[in-house]
């Protein structure tokens, strides 16, 4: 027969453990979790891995995407079926495409800068340039920031 | 130190959201119909002129959409949220305290500021929110929340603030509470409005002549706050974000009247994923869930039936499966052959956080596995949209579905809605 044992204890010696203290406790995060043998070399050098989205949008509340229709812009390197990553926040600088609202729908132009005047060109010779004005119900809706394009259509 | 609140609102917010993406709708009436397309909720300025009231009968106004004199959109909860996020992330660089106060109006704390030009910093504010998100707002600056509201909406209506007034000035304090009507200030109702009147209290400035005695005895100490607000004594701090809610519903009417118990469960059933889905959003599981079921109680034709039905389930869970066939139960015990059906709906409470779960000592349910099928679920409505992957009680007729005939796409929220920009 077996006696239960009696272990004395103090109240010093129990730890008061209340909620928050147990929320908080946060468990490391290890590479490996190797329970007896030799660790992983690589435990200390752990990191995140490439977001290509952080890398893609700066500023993600004013960041908007459109996908392409048309070839007016081929020359400008933006191809049909594209998406076009778009930057509200940004100021268009010389040379960079824009996206514009133009007789009833959304288009891109590159904005460029001769002078005091602002144009909106596009990559089509066929077309002439607009001249940016003051009175023009015209504005620039956002800046490109990135042109997402595949090697191959598919 | 001296308090200081700017109140921003977006102007029209939902026409706005839909002008962002569409931009011809700028200077055109447009409106935003109710779910169900049933009545119109919101206007804008040129659908307000047209005399186009709030809660219209969409029936009345289908000539003027029909004969293109008015665009009319079916409510895009999923793009107005998105929009609404935007504008409060926006919002939040120029102040690190701010009250978002509902999907289209947000409280800054703008204290301590009081030493920069406040006109130019109000002005920045729209201009950066504009520029950000299309959103056109407007802002009131003074030095109470009551009189912050009071400024935005002077601020609106009067063309020479063209959308940004600051009242610190106490002549202008006192010129803005004379041009307010008694009706048009925060926190006064019909009833008390009525009352006032009745007292020749006629405007806001009436209203701070009175005696903190006479407010309190009539209006009780919610009327003596407002009272001191308005005399520039700041008595509402911001509120916090709000704390994860206490109970959860998800309720719609239907389409069609519904009367075969499959379409019942249909909706039911995706009710509770609804339901499950927003609390695995907050983090939280629910221990007791109620389903409800109604008739149409305005149809004096058909038979009326409203009946409900709460189960406390054994472990609190997220669990779309788990929810849907608690839910269904629950609706088995309630549903009544032979009645048309208008509603149902699903309710969750006793939400704990997920990481408080008082487990039962002879569940059955392999937990673990639930929680990394729902985060792949999660996963995939996030990449493909709601529902795509489901419990199949949900079924595929949908004929319980809202009516949404002018619904615009999710333009922010999934790619294959994103705008086309067209290069021709």
């Amino acid at each position: 027969m077996c006696r239960a044992k009696v272990i004395p204890l103090s109240p010093l010696q129990l730890e008061h453990l209340d909620f928050d203290y147990l929320e908080s406790i946060k468990i490391p995060f290890f590479a490996s979790y190797i329970s007896a043998g030799f660790p992983s070399p690589a435990d200390d050098h752990m990191e995140e891995r490439i977001d290509i989205g952080k890398h893609l949008i700066q500023n993600p509340t004013s960041t908007y995407m459109m996908r392409v229709k048309g070839t007016s812009m081929i020359d400008a390197n933006i191809h049909d079926g594209d998406i076009l990553v778009i930057d509200k926040s940004l100021k268009p600088a010389d040379g960079l495409p824009v996206v514009c609202f133009l007789d009833g729908e959304f288009t891109v132009k590159t904005f460029k800068r001769i002078g005091d005047k602002a144009f909106l060109a596009p990559a089509n010779p066929a077309y002439e340039p607009i001249e940016l004005t003051e009175e023009m119900d015209m504005r620039i809706w956002g800046v490109v920031a990135w042109v997402l394009h595949k090697p191959v259509k598919q | 130190m001296t308090t200081l609140f700017a109140l921003c609102d977006c102007n029209n917010f939902y026409a706005s959201c839909e002008r962002v993406f569409n931009p011809a709708l700028n200077g055109k009436p447009v409106v935003i119909l109710s779910n169900n397309d049933g009545c119109v909720i919101a206007r804008s300025n040129e659908a307000k002129e047209q005399g186009i009231q709030m809660g219209e009968p969409y029936f009345k106004i289908r000539n003027l959409v029909e004969n293109k004199l008015v665009d009319a959109f079916s409510s895009n909860y999923v793009l107005y949220g998105d929009m609404s996020d935007r504008v409060m992330q926006t919002l939040s660089q120029f102040t690190p305290n701010l009250e978002v106060y509902s999907i289209d109006e947000c409280f800054l704390d703008l204290s301590g500021f009081s030493s920069t030009n406040l006109l130019n910093y109000a002005w920045e504010i729209k201009q950066t929110v504009h520029q950000w998100t299309g959103i056109p707002v407007s802002l009131g600056v003074a030095p109470t929340k009551a009189l912050a509201k009071l400024a935005n909406k002077l601020a609106k209506k009067s063309s020479k603030a063209n959308g940004v007034l600051v009242l610190t000035n106490p002549f202008h304090i006192r010129k803005a509470l004379e041009a307010t009507k008694i009706d048009n200030v925060w926190g006064i109702g019909r009833q008390y409005a009525t009352f006032l009147k009745k007292r020749n209290v006629h405007t806001a400035y009436d209203f701070t002549q009175l005696s903190e005695n006479w407010v309190r005895q009539h209006m009780t100490v919610v009327g003596v706050r407002l009272l001191k607000e308005l005399r520039g004594e700041s008595c509402l701090d911001l509120e916090d974000v709000a704390p994860a809610k206490k109970g959860i519903c998800t309720s719609r009417s239907f389409g069609a009247r519904v009367n075969t118990f499959e379409d019942l469960q249909e909706a039911t059933a995706s009710y509770a994923a609804r339901c499950a889905r927003k609390l695995r959003q907050q983090k939280s599981c629910a221990k007791v869930i109620t389903v409800f079921v109604n008739t149409n109680q305005f149809s004096e034709r058909d038979s009326q039936y409203h009946a409900s039905k709460t189960i406390c389930m054994p472990v609190a869970t997220s669990s779309d499966m788990e929810l849907t066939q608690y839910a269904i139960i629950a609706l088995k015990a309630i549903y009544r052959d032979g009645y048309l059906y208008k509603k149902s709906g699903v309710y969750v409470t006793d939400i704990v956080p997920e990481n408080q779960i008082q487990y039962d000592l002879l569940d059955k349910v392999n937990r673990d596995k639930h929680s990394k099928l729902m985060g792949v679920i999660d996963n995939l409505s996030d990449r493909f949209g709601r529902s795509k992957v489901r419990v199949a009680t949900q079924g595929f007729k949908n004929t319980w579905q809202l009516k949404s005939d002018f619904k615009s796409p999710f333009y922010t929220t999934k790619l294959n809605d994103i705008p086309t920009v067209y290069l021709r």
